[in-house]
């Protein structure tokens, strides 16, 4: 896991920790370069994305455990038409959902890294790169994924 | 216990709509539009509006029924009925909830209906423009994910990709749509067939399957339908198209948040359409023509395979212009043009299509037309689906 300068130009919507709290050790996460996700203390379950109970033993007592950034490509696109000013002229760009098997198969969104005009597979290795907005106001941090390069 | 069902016990005796415009272009004010479409149903049926004493929508519309109960000087409101979850996904929820008012005598004559000026409120294409998001749309607005088109786009490609399916499925779906459009004045795109060329040469919204004709329209105007009891319904002008069955909801999980339901490539009818051919006593093949939302082509293929007209191997065979046509392809599909070339009316414009093809009175008539389902928009949650049908089928 890296640094990387940003994907999308600023101007889009800047995340931040819903009112009630619920996302806001996630947030406070990927700041520190850390991929935090919902992990029940009751069954163990990991669950994405945040809710107050676990919806497999329906306890209340859910942690915050740490992810491997290491996933699977789930499903994929590459939208051409802006639909946001901010994308305005940028032409194609990449969206991945992002399976991780180390985390109970939950899955994540992010921006495929590198050529937004490459060959994009259902399947293929990926890992997880932040992407700090150290400018922003306020200033947060994206989980990106970029393809990984499997031995054989 | 007697059987619980909606089976036969209630009829549309009226239909009613606007005119369509384009997006922006109604010289009327939304609520103005809900008005005007209300008063064509009722026309429709002869049914003296004010005898009107229940109202459903979908897709939080904005034209609640107190308002149009005082505006139209309504004796006595007695239901007011709105279907949470955006979008299509409601509308025959919305028709299914007026035919249980009615059947569980909470009401005698009630308007199932949608409205929808996009010129006067937001459009549906845009993304959110606020300068933060949190919660759920956090996850998704940083990365260039804010429009109804970019949340299904990837229930389709999986769902294609597993499936080997190909984009020439797609393109006959939305073929079918600008072809029986053609011979609908009601239709927004008539006048403006759509070949294989210009849909092959059109430009990419999203790859890899959402080229601009897999796209719905947004559009201005407003349509609505008048339930009745059954038996009132024979005494009325037409024909009565009688509800066989209406059935809404959505898989386990489907709504788990950022993109997590565990039946992902999904138009979320798995659990759904058994619930509908139960009620209705009836299956696949005893359907006759098929009004199926288009919010996009990808969204149809996959709620006529959850509807179990074809299995994802078969769908290149079954999609296939020839048999998707009126009056004698082997299933008529969106016969009205539906929400790409009719009128993107949240899907409500195919509930009359549907009643139209029950008459025997739509420019694009099937040869055969006694069950008639409507499928609503696709891939939100809830979705709903409902099937009309002649007095034959009752």
């Amino acid at each position: 896991m890296s640094d990387t300068p940003a994907y999308l130009p600023p101007g889009l919507p800047i995340p931040v920790p819903s009112p009630d709290g619920l996302t806001h050790p996630y947030w406070e996460g990927t700041r520190a370069g850390r991929l935090m996700v919902q992990r029940c203390r009751g069954c163990g379950g990991w669950q994405w994305g945040p809710e107050w109970i676990c919806h497999a033993c329906h306890s209340f007592d859910l942690d915050w455990a740490e992810a491997k950034g290491r996933g699977r490509i789930y499903s994929w696109q590459r939208p051409y038409h802006p639909v946001h000013p901010a994308l305005n002229g940028l032409g194609p760009y990449l969206i991945v959902l992002v399976e991780l098997p180390e985390a109970g198969g939950i899955r994540m969104v992010g921006n495929l890294l590198d050529d937004p005009l490459q060959e994009v597979r259902i399947g293929d290795a990926v890992e997880a790169v932040f992407e700090p907005h150290d400018q922003a106001e306020p200033p947060f941090t994206l989980v990106q994924w970029r393809l990984v390069v499997e031995a054989g | 216990m007697t059987e619980r069902s909606l089976r036969g016990k209630t009829a549309i005796a009226g239909i009613g709509e606007t005119t369509y415009y384009k997006h922006g272009k109604s010289p009327d004010a939304e609520f103005k539009l809900a008005l005007i479409a209300i008063l064509e149903a009722c026309k429709d049926a002869g049914i003296d509006p004010r005898e009107v004493d229940g109202f459903a929508s979908y897709g939080n519309d904005r034209s609640d029924p107190p308002r149009l109960a005082a505006a139209l000087g309504i004796k006595e409101l007695r239901f007011s009925n709105m279907q949470w979850g955006g979008g299509g996904g409601g509308v025959a929820a919305a028709v299914g909830h007026a035919s249980a008012a009615v059947v569980t005598g909470m009401a005698n004559c009630v308007i199932a209906f949608r409205s929808l000026a996009q010129g006067q409120f937001a459009r549906y294409g845009r993304g959110a423009q606020a300068n933060t998001v949190s919660d759920e749309a956090a996850f998704g607005a940083p990365y260039g994910l804010l429009s109804p088109a970019q949340r299904f786009a990837m229930k389709i490609t999986r769902f294609m990709t597993q499936h080997g399916i190909r984009h020439e499925a797609l393109r006959a779906i939305a073929m079918t749509s600008y072809a029986h459009a053609q011979n609908n004045p009601r239709a927004v795109m008539r006048g403006r067939p759509l070949d294989e060329k210009t849909y092959d040469d059109s430009r990419w919204i999203i790859e890899p399957f959402h080229k601009l004709f897999d796209c719905c329209m947004e559009n201005d105007g407003a349509a609505a339908v008048l339930v009745v009891p059954a038996e009132r319904a024979r005494d009325l002008p037409h024909k009565p198209s009688y509800l066989l069955s209406a059935a809404t909801g959505c898989d386990y999980r489907s709504a788990a948040p950022v993109h997590n339901g565990p039946n992902y490539a999904s138009s979320h009818f798995a659990s759904v359409a058994p619930n509908l051919y139960a009620m209705a006593k009836m299956g696949p093949g005893d359907i006759d023509v098929l009004q199926c939302y288009e919010n996009f082509t990808g969204g149809v293929l996959m709620s006529m395979v959850e509807h179990g007209f074809f299995t994802g191997e078969e769908a290149n065979d079954f999609l296939q212009p020839e048999h998707l046509r009126a009056a004698t392809g082997k299933l008529p599909l969106n016969t009205s043009g539906g929400n790409l070339a009719e009128c993107y009316m949240h899907g409500f414009e195919m509930v009359n299509e549907a009643v139209r093809q029950v008459r025997g009175t739509s420019p694009n008539q099937a040869l055969r037309s006694d069950a008639c389902m409507v499928v609503g928009g696709p891939m939100v949650w809830p979705v709903s689906s409902l099937i009309l049908g002649s007095g034959a089928t009752v």
